[in-house]
């Protein structure tokens, strides 16, 4: 178990130095470039003028002397202070340094984002904190619905009240957040006022009129799928020979449910509601926007939209690292979850 | 000037009476279909469940809407008739006393017209786009199940590679305007749409090789008709002036086969390590039949259940990817009527006016659920078998 793990984490390794790589790569084609370069300098600049700019702040270097910087395996260099030849900061307001320094991820230094004039980690973290809020209440509504829905549905395959809620749910995935948001602010925002439609006021206090909309936006997507695989899990567990026999040593339909066929039943939907979240990574980011959450989402938009290089390397290491350390847990824990899986 | 309006009845009727092209041709389609749904064999059995059929009637709707969009619609999609800014909806033009149904946007377009357009980019884009993305997927699951080894190992490292990025921020890098200045769209087109000409080239050559008669023409018309669509599509160098694509739109097609090919690839290799364990993969092999073969003509047409269904569903989740790309302004030009950039703009606005933010939710909302039913309906019947 341990070296399965172990090795995984180095695959993990791997995965993360490959995308970085292609990430650090797309963002740093010329095109990017020059349009940070133009939202750095003052209006009008010349195209010698943006040039410059972008060989005085080390953007010019080798690509990969410049991956290597931002990793921390290579010394990140002063730029040199065109007016008095003196080395200094590359950029004041991140406290870069003067000397060469190994100061990269692998130090903790995730870099210096251009768009808000702050260390990235100062962006990052606090901004990670408040989508971190938002998850928790997700999960919280989304789990406990799913489950029920899926169980109730699978319990009597083929009833009424298994086509009724299997419709329901295919309509819940139907519906990606865009568009139920929408819907939802029409109806509770617009029409009957009950709820806030923007969720900005939730970074000062969370209250139930501001943020109940961004959560049941974002968990009524995953609803839908995580129902479905449940029911799926249910459906077969109840056709399982102990279950029958379970029935005819005269137990009552509700004990065996609860007692035999449930435990069996959720191992499958751990997984699945752990590989949930690659999704809703891009429907934070969605909601984030339409709500106007100032969370992880928020800040990546506004990082991709004005290329501010280190603060959108440093969302996607944390959301590939995100995405690739729940696929680790969900492939550990449905180990340790079925006994009947044994990892080689 | 006072604006004419007509009451909620009128614009009920209305808009049910401009669909008129879309009700004959699905009459005549579903009539047909049910008449003969015995010999229809997979398609047929969907007229067995009252899910099956709401699946097929929207699907349908949506295509036939597609088709005659030019005929349903009153209006342009991109016309603008400034004194119906903002309409609320049954607001009648007074240039040419034609409805705008379902009200006009801020820009003073028809949102009715806007809907029915939108229908014609999704219908083009997200079907074609699956297509693609199955044959890159099925190209290269194939072989990485089938063999298993090395080859697995590295196609399905690059596999969990791209599936590692959140959608979202593969869009971000992939689909902004400043990448078009460089050759990777480009590059990524001319590498995925080399698939489908290998693809059916191997088919038939597999099959056909010790019949020259056959084996030359099939070849031909595939490397000709591919070479040809290759051409106008990567290279928008068509002899014939015919085939053409935007930039804007190659790029998003190129970022959204490379997005969903991965998941086609988990699947088709899955399954085809599955079916190799089976007897009549063994009894090919011992006939000494060449391993593309057994892949393309034994194992590929037993995997066929699963991968239509999965068809279905990918063909929705692209058409919600699409509704995303739109949604953040990414590659679509924004007065391009599709269904994702009109919900972005009007959700911007829904503390004055809801009525713009409505039909296109509505429309793309009903579109993937009709995939969806089809797809749970197709899953049901293919396992009564």
């Amino acid at each position: 178990m341990l070296s399965f793990i172990l090795r995984r984490l180095g695959t993990m390794a791997l995965t993360m130095l490959c995308l970085t790589l292609i990430v650090f790569f797309l963002i740093n084609l010329g095109p990017n470039l020059k349009k940070l370069a133009i939202s750095q300098t003052e209006m009008h600049t010349s195209a010698e003028q943006l040039e410059s700019w972008l060989v005085n702040h080390g953007y010019r270097q080798n690509f990969f002397v410049r991956y290597g910087q931002w990793l921390g395996i290579l010394p990140k260099q002063p730029i040199t202070d065109p007016a008095t030849g003196k080395p200094a900061q590359r950029f004041s307001f991140c406290n870069d340094p003067v000397v060469p320094t190994f100061s990269g991820v692998l130090q903790g230094d995730f870099g210096c984002s251009t768009k808000f004039k702050t260390t990235v980690g100062a962006k990052l973290f606090p901004a990670l904190g408040a989508t971190g809020l938002l998850m928790f209440w997700v999960l919280a509504v989304m789990v406990p619905i799913s489950l029920l829905i899926g169980i109730l549905a699978g319990m009597r395959e083929g009833s009424r009240t298994d086509r009724t809620l299997s419709v329901a749910s295919i309509a819940s995935t139907a519906t990606p957040e865009y568009v139920s948001g929408v819907i939802f602010t029409v109806i509770f925002a617009s029409w009957l006022g009950w709820l806030n439609g923007s969720a900005a006021s939730a970074s000062q206090g969370l209250t139930f009129y501001n943020f109940t909309l961004p959560v049941i936006t974002l968990a009524i997507y995953g609803i839908g799928y995580i129902a479905r695989m449940t029911r799926a899990s249910m459906v077969e567990v109840m056709t399982q020979q102990y279950i029958r026999t379970a029935r005819l040593k005269g137990l009552s339909f509700g004990s065996v449910v609860v007692k035999h066929a449930l435990r069996n039943a959720l191992i499958a939907p751990f997984t699945v509601i752990m590989l949930q979240f690659p999704w809703l990574l891009t429907g934070v980011v969605i909601v984030e926007v339409m709500f106007r959450y100032q969370g992880f989402g928020y800040t990546l938009v506004e990082a991709a939209g004005n290329n501010d290089i280190d603060l959108l390397l440093g969302c996607s290491l944390v959301s590939v690292f995100i995405v690739l350390i729940t696929q680790l847990i969900s492939d550990v824990g449905y180990a340790f979850l079925n006994p009947r899986i044994r990892v080689q | 000037m006072q604006t004419e309006y007509i009451n909620a009845f009128d614009i009920v009727v209305g808009v049910l009476w401009r669909f008129w092209p879309v009700w004959i041709a699905l009459i005549l389609v579903m009539g047909v279909s049910f008449a003969y749904k015995k010999r229809l064999g997979l398609y047929g059995q969907l007229f067995d469940s009252g899910v099956g059929i709401a699946g097929v009637f929207i699907c349908l709707f949506w295509l036939f809407t597609a088709i005659f969009a030019s005929t349903i619609s009153p209006f342009d999609p991109l016309a603008q008739v400034s004194i119906m800014k903002d309409a609320l909806p049954g607001a009648v033009e007074p240039g040419s006393k034609l409805i705008y149904y379902f009200g006009g946007d801020k820009l003073a377009r028809d949102v009715f017209s806007r809907m029915v357009y939108g229908s014609q980019i999704v219908l083009i884009i997200a079907p074609a786009a699956t297509g693609f993305a199955l044959m890159v997927g099925i190209t290269l699951g194939l072989p990485a199940g089938y063999y298993g080894g090395r080859i697995d190992t590295l196609l399905s490292f690059l596999a969990n590679l791209v599936l590692a990025f959140p959608v979202i921020l593969l869009f971000y890098l992939l689909v902004t305007p400043g990448i078009m200045d460089t050759p990777i769209p480009y590059a990524m087109a001319g590498l995925f749409f080399l698939f489908p000409i290998i693809f059916f080239s191997v088919l038939f050559w597999t099959r056909f090789k010790n019949r020259p008669d056959r084996l030359y023409i099939l070849l031909g018309i595939t490397l000709v008709l591919g070479g040809w669509i290759y051409v106008g599509l990567v290279f928008d160098r068509d002899p014939l002036h015919i085939v053409h694509i935007d930039p804007n739109q190659l790029n998003i097609f190129v970022a959204v086969v490379f997005a969903s090919s991965p998941g086609v690839f988990r699947i088709v290799r899955g399954l085809t390590m599955d079916i190799k364990t089976r007897d009549y993969v063994a009894a090919a092999q011992t006939r000494g039949e060449s391993p593309w073969y057994i892949m393309l003509w034994e194992i590929l047409p037993n995997a066929r259940g699963p991968l239509i269904v999965d068809a279905c569903l990918r063909i929705g989740y692209t058409t919600i990817l699409l509704g995303t790309l739109g949604y953040f302004g990414l590659g679509l030009a924004p007065e391009s009527p599709d269904w994702g950039t009109a919900i972005k703009d009007a959700s911007r606005l829904l503390r004055s006016f809801i009525h713009p933010a409505l039909p296109p939710t509505i429309a793309l909302m009903s579109f993937v659920l009709g995939l969806n039913l089809l797809a749970d309906s197709l899953r049901e019947q293919s396992m009564k078998d």
